[in-house]
Parts: structure tokens; sequence; C-alpha cells
């Protein structure tokens, strides 16, 4: 029970974001109007594929630094949930855009830099596929994930901001969080939400990275 | 055409070779940053002997520059009128990235296992990185010049002549053949260690590069445009900036892929 806390606290915030966010009072606002609501769902995806991402790249540097095995199987299913998060994310932001902005892929600097980050990702599992020895494919593919995170940085965090016509909040003089958000009702659903969605991330990599090393433990 | 021992031959007065001076310059610069310059300058000029060597290799990247150079000329059917200056920018960009990875993947694609294990014997994976990328450098900037030469030689594009800021524009062509060098040399050695390697090159290095590319067509953008240089010191930066990362991440990771 000590170890298996987060889990319970996964469940517990998860069910009550689902239910903050569709029954308790949304702010009005022009053209977002109840959509806002999606907030707790798309934008808390890209909070969560930012920290498994990061979490991976963790992992594949102790990796690199002391050779086990399992570095790599948790570096491999954290990189594997963040492309889910980000799939999730992609998917649940053109569902926004297609109400709010008209349609739903309109070129927006963070719509494709949240592809080409998926690209990268995809790349890293084209590149663990096309390797056999376990240990050649950790190594490889690991120099990769960190190569990949250090250039995905730009990507996600400098050029959105540079770049003038983002539709996104935050954005080339569009209002952020904070100008919708005026009395912080929004803000007490979506912290949970960030971490609850998050926990389940973590959660889903861990139940594969058991999958992962009684596989290898069958195979020996 | 191969062989080993180039390192000890003192035979190296060949016309390629950049003269003394510079070598001195560049082991000064180097050893700045603690790391054995003579050793960087004697692989540097180890892969320029051995692309002397194989000259068809570098004529044969111009020929491919300059053929899918007329490639676009005439697909474009330049010869009725001209193109927008953004096209005109994006599509050199293009045609340089493509000759780029097609150039750099041979730096560890291409190279005999019994060589690149000799030099494996004799230099540490720092010295060896650091080389590949200063060569791969200096051969993509070259192969960039050639091919804005015969670019704006052949590709007529619309808009005001008067303000293209060459300095500037050639700037962009600098940190942009450093900024490729530096990501593409790394990949294609992560690249080299896969089965189907070439097709990795691509799906593996084009993601990543992409920030760089952006940038760097704004910034030669702003050159074409002749815009004020203050105007361009954001894309400056971070083109100088994602550099910086590149270089400093494959010099920290490749002693681990030269492991296996």
């Amino acid at each position: 029970m000590r170890k298996n806390w987060w889990k319970i606290l996964c469940v517990g915030l998860l069910i009550y974001v689902i239910l903050a966010a569709f029954l308790m009072n949304a702010p009005r606002l022009n053209i977002l109007n109840e959509t806002i609501r999606n907030l707790h769902f798309h934008v808390t995806m890209w909070f969560g594929m930012v920290i498994l991402l990061t979490t991976s790249m963790v992992q594949a540097i102790k990796y690199l630094r002391t050779g086990k095995i399992e570095h790599d199987d948790k570096s491999l299913e954290m990189a594997n949930a963040g492309i889910l998060f980000g799939i999730l994310g992609i998917v649940t932001g053109a569902i926004w855009a297609n109400y709010t902005w008209g349609e739903p892929w309109s070129g927006d600097p963070k719509q494709n830099a949240a592809a080409i980050c998926l690209l990268i990702y995809f790349a890293y599992l084209v590149l663990r596929n096309s390797m056999k020895d376990d240990q050649q494919k950790a190594r490889v593919s690991a120099v990769y994930n960190i190569f990949a995170f250090a250039a995905m940085i730009p990507l996600l965090f400098i050029l959105p901001r540079l770049s003038p016509n983002s539709l996104h909040p935050g954005n080339g003089g569009n209002p952020g969080f904070n100008a919708y958000d005026l009395d912080s009702k929004l803000r007490v659903i979506f912290y949970p939400a960030v971490i609850g969605w998050t926990l389940l991330g973590v959660w889903l990599a861990s139940l594969k990275v058991r999958q992962r090393q009684i596989q290898r433990a069958l195979e020996d | 055409m191969e062989r080993n021992g180039d390192l000890k031959d003192s035979s190296f007065a060949i016309p390629v070779i950049p003269s003394e001076s510079t070598l001195v310059a560049l082991h000064l610069y180097l050893s700045l940053w603690g790391m054995k310059g003579a050793q960087i300058a004697v692989l540097i000029k180890k892969e320029l002997l051995s692309e002397w060597r194989q000259r068809y290799a570098i004529n044969g990247m111009i020929l491919y520059l300059a053929s899918t150079i007329f490639v676009c000329y005439m697909s474009f059917g330049l010869k009725a009128g001209a193109i927008e200056p953004l096209t005109w920018n994006a599509l050199f960009w293009i045609i340089i990235l493509f000759t780029a990875v097609n150039s750099v993947a041979k730096s560890f694609i291409q190279e005999s296992k019994g060589r690149a294990l000799y030099f494996y014997t004799i230099a540490s994976p720092a010295e060896i990185i650091i080389s590949k990328i200063i060569y791969n450098a200096v051969l993509l900037l070259i192969l960039s010049l050639v091919g804005f030469g015969i670019y704006s030689l052949v590709m007529s594009r619309g808009g005001d002549h008067s303000s293209f800021d060459y300095t500037y524009f050639i700037l962009a062509l600098c940190l942009g053949s450093t900024g490729l060098a530096a990501s593409l040399t790394m990949i294609s050695s992560i690249a080299s260690k896969a089965e189907n390697s070439t097709s990795l090159m691509a799906i593996l290095s084009f993601p990543v590069i992409l920030p760089l590319i952006l940038m760097v067509i704004k910034l030669s953008k702003n050159a074409m445009d002749g815009l004020e240089r203050s105007a361009s010191t954001d894309e400056l930066v971070v083109l100088v900036a994602i550099n910086a990362i590149i270089v400093a991440v494959s010099y920290l990771l490749f002693p681990y892929l030269w492991r296996s």
C-alpha cells in the first residue's frame, strides 16, 4: 500500500478532474465559450508529454552512465507514453481548433512544432527497430534520444515564441492564460489535471517496463 | 585508393591542404579548449587527403548540386518568368539540405571498417568527432557557396535586387553549413550503427534539423530583402545557440557511440 499511494492519488485526481472539468462553471468568454473545458485535457497532455519525454531523456543518460538495461526499458517506455500523450494532444487540439479557429489544422507554429516533435520520436522508434543486438540498440538509441531532446528544446520553447503569428494564447500579442482566468477557477482544476495525467502516463510506462522485464526473465 | 598509415606519411604537400599558419591558428584555438589541437589538425588533414585522393566524390557532389539546381530551373519553367523571392530562398535551402545529407552521410556510413578501426586506436573519440565536424563544415561551406553561385546564375527571381545584403547572406551560409555539418555528422554516426542506414539518415536528421533550417531561411530572407541588420539579431542569436547546443551535445555523446 505504501508503494501504491500515487496510483490512488492518480485515480482520485483524474476522477475529480473529469467531473470538475465537465460540470463546474466555466468562465464566459467570447469564441471560446464552453470549449475552455478542453484546457484540462488538451494543455495538460502537453505538460505530461514534456515531463515524460524529459524523464525518458534522463533515463537515457542513466543508461549511458551505468549500462544497466532496465534504464533503457524505462527510457523507451517513457518515450512511448510521451508519444501517446503527444498524439492525444494533437487530436484534442485539432478538435478544439476546429470550433475556435475554424479548421482542425491551421499551420500554427505550435501545431507544427508538435508535429515535428512527434516525427523525431517516431524516428527514434524506427531507429530502435533497425538494430538487433540489445546493448547496441540501447546505446545508440539512448544517444539519439539525448541528441533529439537537445534539438527539440529550441523547437518547442523558443521558435513558437519568436514567430509573430501564433494563434495560441500567450504568443504574438494574444493574451495568455491569465487573461482568461480572472477568478482562478480554472487553475483549481488545471494543476491537479497536470499531475493526474502525468501520473497516469508514468503508471502506463511502469506497467510496460514490468512486462518487458518479465519477458526478458522468461527468455533467459 | 585507400591506404592505411596516412598519418605517419610525411608527404602531405598536396595543394588542397591549408597552409601551415592556418593549422597553427587552428591548433591554438583548439588548445584553448583543452584539447589536442595537433591531433585534430592531423585528423582534418587526413580527411582532406582522403577527399583529394577520391576527387570524384567532391566533384560528384558539385555535379549533384548543379543537376538538382538545373532540375528545379527546368521544372519551374523559369525561362518564362521569375519566381517569388520567398520560393527562391526556400528552394535554395532545400537543395542545400539534400546536398548536405548526401555529402555528410559518407563521413561514417561509407568509411571502411578497417580504416575506421585504425583511426579509433590512435585518436580519442572527441578528437575524431570535432575534426569530422570541422571538415564537414568546410566542405559544406564550399558546396553551398558554389551552389549559391550556380543557383543565382540560372534562377531568376522577382522583387528588388539592389538591396541584396551579400555579407549577411554569406553569414547565413556559414552558420547554416556549420549547423548542418554538426548535426548531420552526429546523425550519420548514429545511422551507421543500424541497418538500412541511408534512409535512416533522412528520417533521423530532418526533424532534428528543422529548427536550424527555419532560422537560416528567415535570416537569409532578411538578407535578401536588405532589411536593417538589427532586425536579424534574434535569428543570429538563436542560430548560434542551436549550433553551440548541437556541437556540445555531439562532443559529449560521441564517445558512447564510438565504444560499440
